[in-house]
């Protein structure tokens, strides 16, 4: 080993600011510590966080997937549409909406990876080209899910569940944390996972170590995707009534979460528990800040010089390693 | 030696507007290392980059191991047993040393990738090869030198028939290479093929079989290593060509002002505590291994990187250079190693490129003045003799040689003093690389002052009034032309390596 690194990482850094956000809302606005308002906030949270697992994959190979949030209420629309309209099983109508997001994936990644469009540029074609698509499916209106008194409304159950005595439980956190495992397994240990960060490093030498990088670009796309489609179902869950035309800019919230917890905006670097602390600090500031006084727009700029920060250390980081 | 394990023949390809090989032939035995030698832009890279099937040759036939075949892509090469060692590092920095080495055929345990197995065999490898690596490294924690080992190491553990190594020693320092001497000569005892090329004619004599010469993406001729001497070999690379004479003493005036001085200059790793003086109508000679800091030091120097630290005098005023804007302003001029993504906009004509770094000189009002924009190209196309149709031509369809004079011109037009040339030649075929050689001694005789950043020994002993030598970011030498020998530029280039 040359020299020890002193730096602490980013992941650390952002779990620290995550711990230390929760008790200033709590010891500012005595509603923040109430249970029902944790529990709301987990419900919103399900759906970033999912997506900003899968755009983390992209941000490491050096792109970005600016489709996701259109993509994931144009996923929703379609599921409901095909309960509402066509009495479809709820399994079912939660499998096409997720394909659907694969689907999209695949779209991105051949555009990206074949074609040899850039991801920035793919990605905002596809989601214009998806937040057209719900609405043009549903005919312009919105679409409700079943709901969680509704027999066939049982996928609420897979985020929440209310006790005998009551009390409702967030199941939905523990499905993101065990996710959050398998993909940051994905990411550290499988081929798949390398070849992300090979692309994302230095992808001329990833080609020339003979590694079929269009390959792997593609479904670098396709995990987008796919996470895309699990944040439909989340959304359904949460939202009672999908609105066509709605989603856009939730990307940008995902991508931020991401970049925060330390993904190298210029790829070749990060973490899925980074990734998920950080889309967690985004959401506690999203949820957190009106409790204590800010208004929406204050909010946005708040975040926004958060992700300012979080960049730069990135920029430094990689100075100091230079 | 034993029988023909590889057989290129007629090979032919392409570029637009370049024929970079000419009907080429090329065979390799097994238990030889075969030297292939040519100046810059003859066509060596070219060969192997066909040979290893990272481009498509358009006519002519590989016979390997009896076998016609062609490879598609570097994995095809691979499993078939062709590696080749790049001359530009290929690694992957953000992975460790034990990854790259095994990138695209990890051992796998499931679906996981078996990382302490990968170590292990890394360790295993690198004890063969008597290389101190920790696998575990970050692979961009190491130095330039470690990084090739690396790469050597990758490639020999790919069980390769036949390596081709692009330039192996540019980056090592002397025990390195003998290090790497001693790995060649092991695998010529296992009976490869080894290609080998490499600038440096002292290498050639020791390592090599035989040797093969290229010029100008053609075949010259085939010679055995033992029988020939370095100027058979340097005749039958330079051909036709004359060359402009090596200075034997500094073209510079005694009483010549300085107009550059630079003290004490620290930027980053890669440039600790520089200092040194240009004088006007100088060239200034960098010398140095690969990575040993010219690069950055001209970077820093230039604007384009932060310094930490140090002053810069100009005509004995000190200035403050924070942007290239800065250094434009204050006469100096950048011509970088790397053309097409510093030097030039290829895609547009020569005039909008000459007049890039001057716009405002060609302004009324708020439009550009085209007529005058034109004149000025016109008179330095005529001056540098720049070859092309006229002053709307793009420079994408220019040769490297004519591209390079784009950029000349682009500072010239901007009235710049100091002329910063990295690589001048890099890319450049070699009857337009004497052109060049002109055009920057005329440039100095009129009063220009130059540095010039090359990794050619030749080049730098033929150009320079004055050498300056770095190793590891650090300035270790400076030696008049008159002198300044090969060994004595090599000593020095690699005095700080342990």
């Amino acid at each position: 080993m040359t020299k020890k690194k002193m730096v602490i990482s980013q992941e650390v850094i952002v779990a620290i600011v995550l711990v230390a956000l929760y008790l200033i809302f709590r010891l500012i606005s005595s509603d923040f510590g109430k249970y029902t308002t944790f529990l709301s906030m987990m419900d919103i949270s399900y759906y970033y966080v999912l997506m900003a697992i899968g755009v983390a994959f992209p941000l490491i190979t050096g792109g970005v997937d600016l489709s996701i949030g259109t993509g994931m209420i144009c996923y929703a629309l379609a599921g409901g549409y095909l309960i509402r309209a066509y009495h479809c099983p709820t399994g079912l109508a939660i499998l096409i909406s997720v394909l659907f997001g694969v689907l999209i994936g695949l779209a991105n990644g051949v555009l990206i990876s074949v074609m040899g469009l850039p991801p920035f540029l793919a990605t905002l074609c596809t989601c214009m080209i998806t937040r057209g698509l719900g609405s043009v499916v549903t005919g312009s209106f919105a679409v409700p899910w079943p709901t969680a008194k509704q027999e066939n409304g049982w996928f609420h159950s897979i985020f929440k569940i209310t006790l005998e005595n009551k009390t409702k439980l967030p199941l939905g956190l523990i499905w993101i944390i065990l996710l959050m495992l398998i993909m940051q397994f994905v990411l550290a240990h499988t081929r798949f996972g390398r070849y992300t960060i090979a692309i994302g490093s230095n992808k001329e030498a990833a080609i020339l170590s003979g590694i079929n990088v269009k390959l792997y670009h593609v479904l670098v796309y396709v995990v987008s995707g796919l996470f895309a489609g699990l944040a439909a179902i989340a959304y359904a869950a949460v939202i009672k009534t999908v609105q066509p035309g709605t989603g856009a800019g939730m990307e940008l919230d995902a991508i931020g979460g991401a970049i925060v917890g330390g993904v190298s905006a210029s790829g070749g670097y990060g973490t899925i528990y980074g990734t998920v602390i950080g889309a967690y600090v985004i959401i506690f500031l999203k949820q957190g800040l009106p409790y204590i006084g800010f208004n929406a727009n204050m909010q946005q700029i708040i975040t926004g010089f958060v992700l300012i920060g979080a960049v730069t250390i990135d920029i430094i980081k990689r100075k100091v390693i230079k | 030696m034993g029988e023909v394990i590889l057989q290129m023949k007629l090979i032919d390809k392409s570029f637009p507007g370049v024929h970079a090989l000419d009907h080429v032939d090329f065979s390799l035995k097994r238990g030889e290392v075969h030297a292939l030698m040519g100046e810059n832009g003859a066509g060596k890279s070219t060969l192997m980059k066909v040979l290893t099937g990272i481009y498509t040759k358009d006519s002519g036939s590989i016979i390997f191991e009896g076998k016609e075949v062609e490879f598609h892509n570097t994995h095809h090469a691979q499993e078939a047993g062709i590696v080749i060692v790049h001359q530009e590092l290929n690694m992957i920095g953000d992975l460790t040393v034990a990854q790259n080495i095994f990138i695209g055929r990890e051992f796998k345990k499931g679906f996981m990738i078996d990382d302490r197995k990968m170590i292990e065999e890394s360790k295993k490898l690198f004890n063969e090869l008597h290389i101190d690596i920790d696998p575990r490294a970050r692979m961009s924690d190491l130095t330039v030198g470690k990084q090739q080992m690396c790469e050597i190491a990758k490639a020999i553990s790919h069980k390769a028939k036949v390596i081709i190594f692009d330039e192996p020693s540019a980056a090592l320092t002397e025990k390195e290479i003998e290090d790497l001497f001693a790995i060649i000569r092991d695998l010529r005892k296992q009976n490869l093929g080894i290609i080998y090329i490499s600038h440096r004619m002292d290498e050639i004599k020791v390592i090599t079989d035989r040797v093969t010469v290229m010029r100008d993406g053609s075949y010259v001729g085939t010679l055995i290593t033992n029988d020939c001497t370095k100027e058979d070999i340097i005749n039958m690379m330079v051909g036709r060509v004359i060359y402009e004479e090596p200075k034997t003493h500094s073209m510079v005036p005694k009483d010549a002002p300085v107009v550059l001085k630079v003290e004490h200059l620290n930027a980053g790793k890669m440039v600790q505590d520089v200092s040194f003086e240009l004088r006007k109508g100088e060239i200034l000679g960098f010398s140095g291994l690969m990575g040993a800091g010219r690069t950055e030091t001209a970077r820093a120097l230039f604007g384009a990187d932060p310094k930490q630290g140090g002053s810069i005098y100009i005509n004995g005023e000190k200035v403050t250079i924070n942007s290239p804007e800065d250094a434009v302003r204050h006469g100096i001029g950048y011509l970088s190693e790397d053309r097409k993504r510093f030097g030039i906009v290829v895609q547009k004509t020569i005039t909008e490129n000459s007049t890039l770094a001057a716009l405002e000189n060609y302004m009324a009002g708020l439009f550009i003045n085209k007529s005058a924009e034109k004149d000025v190209t016109v008179r330095y196309i005529r001056e540098l003799d720049t070859k092309t149709p006229g002053p709307e031509q793009l420079v994408v369809n220019l040769s490297g040689g004519n591209q390079q004079k784009v950029v000349i011109a682009k500072w010239l037009v901007r009235n710049c003093d100091i002329l910063i040339f990295d690589e001048p030649t890099r890319g450049i075929d070699v009857g337009a690389k004497n052109e060049i050689y002109k055009l920057m001694n005329r440039l100095a005789s009129e009063g220009k002052s130059i540095i010039m950043i090359s990794s050619e020994m030749t080049e730098i002993l033929r150009m320079s009034d004055r050498i300056i030598v770095m190793c590891e970011g650090r300035k270790t030498g400076e030696i008049a032309i008159e002198e300044a020998t090969q060994e004595a530029i090599m000593d020095k280039a690699t005095r700080d390596i342990k």
